[in-house]
């Protein structure tokens, strides 16, 4: 959980970078949490992954500070890189090494001693599930050992922060959730950010959510108060055989909604009614529908869902 | 230190992972003793000038293909993104690729030991130019691997990287030969005779090891390997 007593791991402070004329980052702004598990989410081109570079010290930011547990990523490049350990989108490996060679050749890297680094290997082996695959050529994996081999990768020197981008990309669903319970497990001691495009991944596994738009944080916060911060407004929908044009007027008056939107087809014609309160109008308009002695088909209240949230704050 | 002996074992491993490293050695000692031999017994004398003077019109051919894996592919796989964000500096990366380039060139040549061998046992060579025609081969091989991996960090396609390689070092090895030379204004052709790669190369085929030709494809490995880092941290600038 989100919890502002625990020190911060990360800090990014009014971080932006310009590809020429594209602003791909626009000022973004937050900080995670030691312990924190924060999904970054954003529609495709949003500018994760070039956050997530600045972040890793691939690229420079054109404007903005990092600081990887208050020290900063440009001044102290080798030490931050140190303290991270990064999964970039799909996963890139040398296809003609073997699993267990690339990790000991990452593991090198990292500086680790070679007695550390052959237990480490071996507690990723099991941890990520490759043990079967030791003496597998990389390039021969499929895709989803490919990936888990990234996140051994990520993990082998045992980071104070991991930044994986789209670590369940062209997983089947049941390595999904192996994943998902390797990252919540992690989660509990490390800071995690878990950069993705599709909602559900990380409402699952996330304790914060960050969701970004075109470069700039649209909505921040549990995936619980996302939710509640959609249901201030919900949806009725219904199937009457009615008039367009008395429907539309009559169920504006109904208090509490502020949108009617009719769609006649032949005697029927389905509406949709925006109601900006939390409370259930349902029976009022039920009573207005009998009041007008229309005939009803259907009757249905949908509530916004995360989803909704998501769809709303990325689209347009 | 450990990050350099780490890349180098990575990077000299993987040419012997890949057949084409069999196929290039092969064709390598086969090509250079076919041409060797081919006069060796019409000049009927015991020494190794004529292997040494052809081999900088391979390297032209060999070298690019040493090198054209080496940042190219990286670029293409996105490899270098997980490469250069681990706690490793970009010098220490191009230095440790340069040398296991130069470690897979002097395994190379040591398998040309056949040649030495074969005049020994047929005559009675001068060790002493031997040895150093040796040692200055290294030093022009490095200095065209130093080329070809700058030329490999400018594109992800090898092929390229082939090709631009051949040419570059090709373009250097020939603005110091008689051939241009000799048409060039004579206010040039010291400098042209000094800048080309091939022109120090004639007098370590005698065997006579000059500090001069030392320092100068010492200066060529160095600022080629300075183009590189820089090549790396255009990342940085767009």
């Amino acid at each position: 959980m989100s919890n502002s007593a625990s020190p911060i791991m990360l800090q990014v402070k009014g971080l932006n970078k310009r590809f020429g004329p594209v602003h791909a980052v626009k000022d973004l702004n937050f900080q995670v949490h030691r312990g924190e598990i924060l999904g970054f989410l954003g529609p495709n081109g949003a500018g994760k992954s070039t956050t997530m570079r600045i972040i890793t010290c691939f690229i420079p930011s054109t404007s903005g500070q990092v600081l990887i547990d208050s020290k900063d990523n440009i001044e102290n490049s080798i030490e931050v890189r140190k303290k991270i350990g990064y999964l970039p989108e799909s996963a890139p490996l040398y296809n003609d090494m073997m699993v267990r060679e690339y990790l000991q050749f990452v593991g090198e890297i990292r500086g680790l001693s070679a007695s550390k680094l052959r237990s480490r290997i071996d507690e990723m082996f099991q941890v990520c599930g490759l043990t079967k695959m030791a003496t597998r050529q990389i390039g021969k994996l499929s895709k989803g050992y490919r990936q888990r081999v990234g996140l051994a990768q990520a993990m082998i020197h045992d980071p104070d922060l991991l930044i994986l981008d789209e670590p369940t990309s062209g997983l089947d669903p049941n390595q999904i959730i192996e994943i998902r319970n390797l990252i919540k497990r992690l989660g509990q001691e490390k800071t995690v950010i878990y950069c993705s495009h599709i909602l559900p991944e990380v409402s699952a596994t996330c304790s914060r959510i960050l969701i970004i738009r075109e470069g700039s944080i649209v909505a921040s916060g549990t995936p619980e108060e996302l939710t509640m911060r959609a249901s201030g407004s919900s949806r009725y929908l219904l199937r009457l055989r009615a008039d367009k044009a008395s429907v539309e007027s009559k169920l504006s008056n109904v208090a509490g909604i502020s949108k009617v939107e009719v769609a006649a087809s032949g005697d029927w014609c389905s509406a949709t009614a925006t109601a900006d309160t939390k409370e259930d109008i349902g029976e009022q308009i039920f009573k207005c529908v009998v009041d007008n002695n229309w005939s009803l088909a259907e009757l249905r209240h949908e509530t916004a869902s995360l989803e909704d949230v998501f769809t709303q704050l990325t689209r347009g | 230190m450990n990050n350099i002996t780490a890349i180098f074992k990575k990077e000299f491993k993987a040419y012997f992972l890949s057949p084409i490293a069999y196929v290039f050695i092969t064709v390598y000692l086969v090509v250079t003793n076919f041409l060797f031999f081919q006069g060796f017994f019409i000049v009927n004398e015991a020494d190794m000038r004529s292997y040494f003077s052809i081999l900088p019109w391979i390297f032209l051919i060999f070298i690019p293909a040493v090198t054209m894996r080496i940042w190219a592919e990286e670029k293409k796989l996105k490899t270098m993104e997980l490469l250069l964000t681990w706690p490793i500096s970009d010098l220490e990366v191009v230095i440790g690729k340069f040398l296991a380039s130069l470690g897979f060139l002097a395994a190379v040549i040591l398998l040309s030991i056949s040649v030495p061998i074969t005049i020994a046992v047929l005559g009675n060579p001068d060790p002493g130019p031997i040895v150093g025609g040796y040692l200055g081969t290294l030093l022009m091989g490095g200095a065209y691997l130093a080329i070809g991996l700058w030329i490999s960090s400018l594109t992800e396609n090898q092929i390229v990287a082939f090709i631009l390689g051949v040419v570059v070092t090709f373009v250097l090895f020939m603005i110091g030969n008689p051939f241009v030379t000799m048409v060039a204004p004579s206010w040039a052709v010291p400098t042209l005779t000094y800048l080309g790669l091939g022109s120090h190369f004639d007098s370590i085929g005698r065997g006579v090891l000059d500090s001069r030709d030392i320092v100068y494809y010492c200066s060529v490995i160095g600022f080629f390997l300075f183009l590189n880092i820089l090549s790396l941290e255009s990342r940085k600038w767009e």
